[in-house]
């Protein structure tokens, strides 16, 4: 440990798994306290039993704004302050191509991958304007680059996120807040939501997925951990409404 | 001969701005097209100006129900549908800390989902009748940030890859639909003036929207983009398909 995010607090959504999971270990290995939020209890007590003391978890719809009051003030109310937010929480459905995805299945991913991003933005600022500055990493996905038939709300949730953090961005720079904001849109990765990816299109479709890589072979999560340790930690103090690219060369070619 | 011949289309937003200008635009082409808007009295007034090749239709881009009942109506006007242009759109201010959640979803229902829900209807139509085109407005908005406009920002960017993931789809399925997105920079129509009316210092309003476009360039107008909708509505583009068309003047490009 080199304590890279020493006396940082950081809130992670969708910490129970994946890219949230392995994000908020790499973050307390550097230092960081965490919030680990997330709907999946099991899977989030599992992480606060990885994490150790300078975690805790806490359950948190990030689709509900009073949800999303709590969670912060459990966060201030367990280590006194919020600088980081990690919006990791996200979902991908089958069945999402234009011709098949009908309005509970748009809504749904929307109101996850978008609206809970926008609300947790929303939120977190305020308390990190009482922090004295924070740093925002949103999950996007090379799908909010280039598009994808089989995934059509899943593209307009990230294509949405991309220009969302953006805004943000600008705002709290001409503001003065000293809150930046980025967004980290990784390829496809051998994380729960990837495997379930994999299992949807099909191993042919698969391959060629992974073929489009340049690296030819699908990311892991610390990949993506490690990107979002530096966007959170004070290195990378100028880098701000970016959109960082972790995907082996996936929209390269 | 017309540009637009055979050519039927769906305008949504078509009562005023680009939506108005690339009806008319459309139809002097040789386009037939049915105007649509949540403002039936308005879109039926500039349907009555372009005379036998428009009607109207009264559209809420919020209810499946009222897409399907604008594309009965233009099968039932022009025995067709072949081309959806999705102009409708709001524009309201706020930042990330401005924005109530009432007002983001206004935005995102509108712009994205109301987008969304026009493409599932054209899709759904145009893939059982021999094929079609979809043109979804965009904005230069949806490729860089403005602090003012967060929900505007993520709905156009969402519309940008909406657009994309559509028109793989298409092809993947075969379905003889190109899908295809356009970004304008500042476009002076009533949504734009509105919106510069409604901010709390006009005259200052006015400057920075000014200063989006280079000097050099005249103010951009609706009608430089309707003539860019009428290229991408005619098979003229026909090898164009996923793109976003920027038309801003320049204002982007650095």
């Amino acid at each position: 440990m080199s304590g890279r995010l020493r006396g940082k607090v950081a809130l992670v959504t969708g910490a129970a798994s994946g890219l949230g999971r392995q994000s908020a270990l790499r973050m307390a290995e550097e230092g960081a306290l965490v919030c680990l939020a997330d709907i999946d209890d099991e899977g989030g007590r599992e992480s606060e039993r990885m994490l150790g003391p300078r975690a805790f978890y806490l359950h948190h719809d990030v689709t509900c704004e009073r949800s999303w009051q709590a969670a912060i003030a459990a966060t201030l109310d367990r280590f006194g302050k919020l600088q980081v937010l990690v919006n990791s929480a996200g979902i991908a459905r089958d069945g999402d191509d234009v011709e098949t995805c009908d309005d509970a299945c748009w809504q749904a991913i929307l109101d996850v991958n978008l609206t809970g991003t926008y609300l947790g933005c929303r939120q977190a600022i305020a308390a990190m304007k009482r922090a004295g500055g924070g740093s925002i990493v949103n999950l996007c996905s090379v799908l909010g680059l280039r598009g994808a038939g089989y995934a059509m709300a899943y593209c307009a949730s990230k294509g949405a996120v991309r220009l969302l953090t953006k805004s943000i961005a600008v705002h709290c720079g001409r503001a003065g807040l000293d809150i930046r904001c980025n967004a980290i849109c990784p390829g496809y990765m051998a994380t729960p939501m990837g495997r379930a990816v994999e299992a949807s299109v099909g191993s042919e479709e698969n391959r060629r997925l992974i073929a489009r890589h340049a690296l030819g072979r699908m990311g892991d999560s610390d990949d993506v951990a490690h990107m979002a340790v530096y966007l959170a930690s004070d290195e990378s103090r100028f880098v701000t409404g970016a959109e960082m690219v972790v995907d082996g060369g996936y929209t390269a070619g | 001969m017309a540009r637009c011949e055979g050519k039927v289309a769906l305008v949504s937003g078509a009562a005023s701005g680009i939506g108005a200008a690339t009806a008319r635009l459309l139809a002097a082409e040789g386009a037939r097209v049915v105007l649509a808007d949540i403002d039936a009295d308005a879109a039926a007034a500039v349907a009555g100006e372009i005379g036998a090749a428009a009607a109207a239709v009264a559209l809420d881009v919020r209810a499946q129900r009222s897409w399907d009942e604008a594309a009965a109506a233009a099968v039932a006007a022009f025995g067709a549908w072949n081309l959806l242009v999705n102009c409708a759109g709001i524009l309201r201010r706020g930042t990330i800390e401005s924005t109530s959640l009432e007002a983001w979803r206004e935005t995102i229902d509108v712009n994205l989902t109301g987008t969304w829900r026009g493409c599932r209807a054209a899709v759904a139509h145009m893939g059982r009748h021999g094929g079609g085109n979809i043109v979804n407005l965009s904005s230069v908005s949806g490729m860089v940030g403005d602090a003012d406009l967060a929900a505007y920002d993520a709905s156009k960017g969402g519309v940008r890859l909406l657009t994309k993931s559509i028109a793989l789809h298409c092809l993947e399925k075969r379905l003889a639909i190109r899908c295809n997105s356009v970004h304008p920079g500042v476009i002076w129509t009533p949504m734009v003036e509105d919106y510069i009316a409604a901010s709390p210092d006009p005259e200052a309003e006015r400057t920075i929207w000014r200063g989006y476009t280079p000097a050099a360039m005249a103010p951009g107008r609706a009608g430089d983009v309707a003539r860019l909708i009428v290229f991408l509505a005619s098979d003229e583009s026909r090898f164009v398909n996923g793109a976003e068309l920027v038309i801003d003047g320049g204002g982007t490009a650095e």
